[in-house]
């Protein structure tokens, strides 16, 4: 996958349910429309999580991938 | 995006792990862009207390699986078979299951319900605190959290009305 460059980054490593929903909510409200934000997680909740929060969000999962335990989303705020 | 879908949550109960899934759901749906109101009726409304002081017990609640949160992954993973005669009657034992409990959530990197109930009053999730069922256990205002609307099952049923998801927990 070609890289997605990002316009912030939030770790939210070893936080479970419903924390990286929360914290990726408050960080998009503070994005323009258009950026990018990298979040990565260690919940392996969080890829549903995620897709589901997309879905009614609107904000678009533009990327992801997963490594060992570790799940990296690109999303775009509509 | 499709219209604005709201929750309306009532919550009843007050121990450790029971007082999880209200917050978790209304401060998730508000992250959803979904409205929330959470409606706090008999042992839920110790959850608007300014400290909070949660217990769990295992007593009568024979799934509630007894672990350690340290040692081993495999001592981590064993569930010690209790009686309910030891922690029925053992002084402190639901002491010491709540603070297992906590540090389990801790170490799981699950929020406090602290944080959780902050988390959802930033995000605009409303609380209600039955008016009646304060009066019947002695609650009083001054004992809560700043920003509980007061009210009865009128004003829970108006919201809930148009609520696209009710649920009593």
């Amino acid at each position: 996958m070609s890289e997605i460059t990002a316009n912030r980054t939030l770790d939210c490593s070893g936080m479970n349910c419903p924390l990286p929903i929360l914290k990726t909510k408050k960080e998009v409200d503070q994005m323009q429309s258009g950026e990018i934000l990298k979040m990565i997680s260690t919940d392996s909740g969080s890829a549903n999580d995620m897709a589901s929060w997309s879905n009614r969000t609107g904000h678009k999962i533009v990327g992801s991938n997963t490594e060992s335990g570790t799940y990296t989303f690109y999303i775009q705020k509509s | 995006m499709a219209d604005t879908k709201k929750l309306a949550i009532i919550a009843s109960k007050g121990t450790l792990d029971w007082a999880y899934p209200p917050f978790i759901l209304a401060s998730a749906a508000a992250a959803m862009d979904m409205e929330a109101v959470l409606f706090f009726t008999f042992y839920g409304l110790p959850l608007l207390k300014k400290e909070i002081d949660l217990k769990v017990t295992p007593v009568g609640n024979p799934a509630m699986p007894m672990k350690m949160p340290f040692g081993s992954k495999e001592f981590q993973g064993f569930d010690w078979p209790i009686p309910n005669i030891i922690s029925g009657n053992v002084p402190g034992f639901d002491t010491m299951a709540t603070m297992l409990m906590k540090e389990t959530f801790k170490k799981k990197g699950v929020a406090t319900i602290e944080q959780l109930r902050e988390m959802c009053q930033e995000s605009g999730v409303r609380f209600i605190a039955c008016q009646m069922t304060m009066d019947v256990f002695g609650f009083e205002r001054k004992d809560f959290i700043d920003g509980v609307e007061y009210g009865g099952a009128a004003m829970f049923l108006e919201y809930a009305a148009d609520a696209n998801m009710s649920l009593f927990i």
